[in-house]
């Protein structure tokens, strides 16, 4: 044979070879992938997903609104003594305010003043005013305690504080502020809101803040309607706290406000029992639980 | 307060609506709890008369009843035992609603005799508790009237929330001036009465304890007649919630009630010689008139006689002293006492009264002799009798302060424009007195002092609602941050652990002494004077025993596969840093439920894998940590550690906890719990960050096994490992542990793969030789043994 020829030759054997060599092989690859057959029907890797609980997610909600509005987050203890929780606030020892309170008392050294569980979480403008100079604009979420407990009420429950020091501030920022942050927190464009007086040692004048609702057959909507549910105390900062933390009341004025954070979760998120809140129920947690990576941001807004 | 409207417009002149008054009340201060309005509820049911009752032919308790209604006979099936004829009764007709219960009445067949409507007893329509019987009207009764206008019930009730500052709202009249002065009509001014007296009053009045009681006008009224109070007093008292009793203990409550003026009429045939105010002495008894004997001690301001104690000063009266209906000759109190005092009294001896709840906001004290003459006039009025001139103890002018007033100052605070004019016309309607500069406070308003109360006077009476909203202006530039690095670390700490599957849970900063002994046990000053119950009565120096009831809790309603955890306080003392804020979790049965590839158990290694990642997401290095075995009583001594920072600082506790801790708390399966010192974390710093050098060249990897003590901690070996070499190791890695067959009892081996690598080339046999020489070494120093 001529060497073209058997080149020629070569290479149709070579291919012919290749071939049936593929042939083969993907035969080989079929029968392998044949004998590997997995039912996928069958559930996946376990991923056991836990959750935050609606307190602690509301509070980061609310950190969120406040944030934007310049507010730092301020912090106290649960045991308070007698000044900053009471005398400090306004709140004298005959004060009939002082029966509100329903406080709890720790043995301490076994006298008087005893230490006391704190009532509210208004300690913490005091800890702050005495601390730091204005203009101040804190939040303070934290855990409370009262002496008090039936269907509405736990012994133990959450408070978030906001207090505003600075120069000409007046009432209409704080019915503003209001406004903006729980309709922010509701979701809404506007929230009705209506401003009731009322009374606190600590705030002068005082005021009690109900929004709009409706309640129907089971369900309540926030925002419509004609019936009135109370959310939040506040008023300007009294001048004699002012002056109980060295601030001049000519000077400086301001506003504070509290929320009960469970209430704030019980109308966002449709829990309708209080005490549920702290039972610990698995099932419970899974239903009204969010997830760790539900981080609340007003980047993509905190509407349930 | 609880008060009827009739009473309001005694005092108030208005033709505002219901509707009006109370939405006003809430808007100034005075919340609307409820209102009982009877008239619209009951406006439906009628008068009629039963003119025939016999026995129903086919049930034994039911009677059939021929009724004459407006609109002719009816049959009525009724169950009612006094059901008769001849009574008159209240009629529901078809259509009409139950108040109670919301049902409509329907005609309708009872057991096959047709009833046309009911008959109704007073506890249906919420008139009394008695539901047994029905109704029996007024035999005067018009038949097709309305029981509202029969019964009289056209009256609604207020009742109304006052704060703890508004003493003088405790009386109607006060209510009345707050609603004048927003414009909901007028305040009738209170005429002073003229009264004969006749002769000075026979027992003199001697204040002690002028600390406790400024001033006491006494006054005797001789030949009086106790009886039953008239029918517009009863009525008052009733719809108040009162019970009336008799004339003179009625004018008592009636002066409570609508001018918040408590007052005390002493039996003078009981007294012996003259009164005094005075501290109470210790060991004193009284004898109230609930009933109920008290220890007086000298923080009580005692009215006493010559013999002993009459009173509890503005509390509560004595029962030796009371009036009866034989009692003739009376003495009247009229006193302020002061609320400090009140206070304190009523605290020490927990007795609420309606006294007590207005001494202790402050009386009008300006209201004293006026008191004095209107109660005087009643008495007379309704009982007859003298009434002797009044004796005064005390001193009967008090000093209310002069507050600065500037409207502008006002304007400012509320963000408001209110003209001066305004202002000034709504505090001189509260009874302010205008000095022009200045705003005197009237007698009656103790609470108000400074500017900033006028402004509250001011701001109410327009209105809240009137106050525009405005926005609180933002930061100019970039917020700072809203929550340090601290906060952060909790935060993240929560998201870490609800990532790793454990539910977030929150539970009471308090135990009981039992849960708080099975962790250590709580100091005796974090022990609650008061608690709710004994199950919360110590502050909790642990927050692992509520995470246990809830396991059980969960356990008992077949959840067996749980995961919790909490981020709280614990408690070490009562200062601020005796309070530490802990990570605690728990796991218990399965790690992830069932499934089909594989079920396993949680473990040790779960919580320390919690712990690990807490630790990391909260920015902490754990390789910087040392793991003891030096744990707290409540742990599996066997399956359990510590992450210890230096040989003192405790940053987590983990593993199984002890089966005896459990049993203690009636836990009856084994749980995993691990609990983070968030405190005890160093500081997280800001890290920056160096420029990332990798190494192209190969790295390569060398296994060895050692046999070391079945006690002896693998992470012995390894550190002994990692010191062998310092900068070609990379990485060790422990890939088996083994004991039995081919291994001597008492001992395991460890198996261990270890990374080498340089940066700047490819390590040659002879140095990967060198370093494994290094390496089986270092590991021999600890008794290790190359298998």
């Amino acid at each position: 044979m001529i060497g073209a020829d058997r080149t020629a030759a070569t290479a149709a054997l070579n291919a012919a070879l290749d071939a049936r060599k593929a042939a083969l092989e993907a035969a080989e690859l079929n029968e392998r992938l044949q004998s590997e057959f997995t039912d996928v029907t069958l559930p996946a890797a376990p991923n056991p997903r836990g959750s935050i609980h609606p307190i602690t997610q509301v509070t980061k909600e609310l950190i969120a609104i406040f944030a934007d509005f310049g507010f730092v987050v301020a912090e106290g203890p649960e045991i308070e003594d007698d000044f900053h929780n009471f005398s400090a606030l306004n709140i004298p020892e005959s004060h009939p305010a002082r029966q509100m309170h329903d406080t709890f008392y720790l043995k301490g050294n076994g006298a008087e003043p005893f230490p006391v569980l704190r009532t509210h979480t208004s300690p913490v403008q005091v800890r702050t005013m005495v601390s730091q100079k204005p203009p101040i604009r804190i939040i303070a979420p934290g855990t409370t305690y009262r002496s008090d407990s039936d269907m509405t009420h736990t012994p133990m429950f959450h408070q978030i504080e906001g207090l505003v020091i600075e120069k000409n501030i007046h009432m209409g920022h704080l019915k503003g502020l209001l406004h903006d942050a729980l309709a922010a927190f509701f979701g809404l464009e506007k929230l009705p809101m209506r401003f009731r007086a009322s009374f606190f040692p600590f705030t002068e004048p005082s005021a009690e803040v109900d929004i709009g609702c409706r309640r129907g057959k089971g369900e309540l909507v926030i925002g419509e309607g004609n019936d009135w549910l109370e959310v939040a105390g506040c008023g300007m900062v009294h001048p004699n706290v002012l002056r109980n933390c060295g601030l001049d009341p000519q000077e400086w004025q301001g506003f504070a406000f509290g929320c009960g954070i469970e209430r704030l979760a019980m109308l966002k998120y449709n829990i309708p029992d209080l005490r549920t809140m702290f039972a610990g129920d698995v099932r419970w947690a899974k239903h009204y639980g969010f997830s760790a990576l539900d981080i609340p941001s007003l980047i993509k807004g905190v509407a349930a | 307060m609880k008060f009827p409207l009739s009473l309001l417009k005694r005092f108030l002149i208005t033709d505002a609506s219901l509707e009006t008054i109370s939405t006003t009340l809430t808007a100034i201060g005075l919340e609307v709890d409820a209102i009982e309005d009877k008239a619209t509820q009951l406006k439906q049911f009628v008068v009629a008369e039963i003119i025939h009752a016999e026995k129903h032919p086919q049930a034994d308790k039911l009677q059939v009843c021929k009724v004459n209604a407006a609109q002719g006979e009816l049959q009525i099936v009724c169950g009612a035992p006094n059901a008769r004829a001849g009574i008159k009764v209240a009629l529901a007709n078809i259509g009409t609603n139950i108040p109670t219960n919301g049902m409509e009445i329907k005609k309708a067949a009872v057991r096959g005799v047709e009833s046309q409507g009911m008959l109704c007893s007073g506890a249906e329509l919420g008139l009394s508790t008695d539901g047994a019987g029905i109704i029996e009207l007024p035999l005067d009764a018009i038949i097709g009237d309305s029981i509202v206008d029969v019964l009289g019930l056209g009256d609604p009730v207020l009742d109304i929330n006052v704060t703890a500052n508004r003493g003088d709202c405790m009386g109607v009249y006060g209510i009345a001036r707050d609603l004048a002065a927003a414009g909901l009509g007028t305040l009738k001014p209170l005429c002073v009465p003229e009264i004969k007296a006749s002769g000075a009053c026979p027992i003199r009045i001697t204040i002690a304890d002028a600390d406790g009681c400024p001033v006491f006008v006494g006054r005797a009224i001789t030949g009086v007649k106790n009886s039953a109070s008239p029918e517009w007093l009863q009525r008052t008292l009733t719809a108040a919630g009162m019970r009336p009793i008799s004339a003179l203990v009625d004018i008592t409550n009636y002066f409570s009630l609508a001018f918040g003026r408590p007052l005390h009429v002493y039996d003078m045939a009981k007294l012996s010689g003259n009164i005094t105010v005075r501290n109470g002495v210790d060991g004193e008894q009284l004898l109230a008139l609930n009933d109920k004997t008290y220890s007086l001690a000298p923080r009580d301001c005692v009215v006493a006689d010559d013999g002993a104690a009459l009173g509890i000063g503005g509390v509560m009266g004595g029962a030796s002293t009371g009036v009866s209906e034989t009692t003739t000759d009376v003495l009247l109190e009229v006193a302020v006492f002061t609320p400090e005092r009140i206070a304190k009294t009523a605290r020490a001896l927990q007795i609420d009264s309606d006294a007590r709840t207005r001494f202790e906001r402050g009386v009008d004290v300006g209201f004293v002799e006026m008191a004095d003459l209107r109660v005087t006039e009643l008495i007379i009025e309704l009982c007859g009798g003298v009434a002797s001139e009044r004796a005064v103890a005390g001193e009967l002018k008090f000093k209310m302060p002069e507050i600065a007033f500037d409207a502008n100052t006002i304007n400012a605070l509320g963000g408001v424009n209110v003209t001066e004019a305004r202002q000034r016309e709504i505090l001189t309607a509260l009874g302010f007195r205008d000095h022009g500069t200045h705003m005197h406070a009237p007698t009656w308003r103790h609470d108000c002092s400074q500017p900033a109360d006028l402004a509250e006077e001011v701001l109410r009476i327009v209105g809240y609602d009137n106050i525009p909203l405005a926005s609180l202006p933002k930061p100019a530039t970039i917020s700072r941050p809203a929550i340090d690095g601290k906060q952060a670390r909790v935060s993240n700490v929560r998201r870490a652990l609800a990532n790793r599957g454990l539910h977030e849970a929150y539970s009471w900063g308090f135990c009981s002494a039992n849960q708080a002994a099975a962790f250590g046990g709580q100091a005796e000053a974090l022990h609650l004077i008061n608690p709710i119950s004994a199950e919360l009565s110590v502050m909790r120096p642990n927050i692992l025993p509520h995470l246990l009831d809830a396991l059980k809790a969960n356990a008992a309603r077949g959840l067996a596969d749980v995961a919790l955890f909490e981020v709280g306080a614990t408690f070490t003392d009562v200062t601020p840093t005796g309070q530490r804020s802990v990570a605690t979790g728990v796991r218990t049965g399965l790690k992830h439920g069932t499934h089909w590839n594989s079920s396993p158990k949680a473990d040790v290694f779960d919580v320390k894998a919690d712990v690990l990642a807490a630790l990391e997401t909260a920015g902490f290095d754990a390789n910087k940590a040392q793991i003891s075995r030096n744990v707290p009583a409540w742990y599996h001594p066997g399956r359990s550690g510590a992450l210890m920072l230096g040989p003192k600082t405790v940053l987590a506790t983990f593993g199984e906890l002890h089966p005896a801790t459990l049993k203690s708390l009636g836990v009856d399966f084994p749980v995993l719990a691990f609990e983070i010192h968030l405190d005890a974390l160093p500081p997280s710093k800001a890290v920056k960050r160096k420029a990332l050098m990798t190494s192209d060249f190969q790295s390569v990897t060398r296994d060895f096994a050692f046999v070391v003590d079945g006690g002896m901690a693998a992470s012995e070996l390894v550190k002994a490992i990692n010191a062998a070499e310092k900068t070609l190791l990379r990485d060790v890695s422990i890939f088996d542990v083994y004991a039995g067959k081919g291994v001597d009892a008492g001992k395991k081996s460890i198996a261990l793969t270890v990374t080498l690598q340089a940066d700047d080339r490819t390590l040659t046999d002879a140095e990967i030789e060198t370093v494994a020489k290094a390496i089986i070494a270092s590991a021999m120093k600890t008794g290790a043994v190359l298998r």
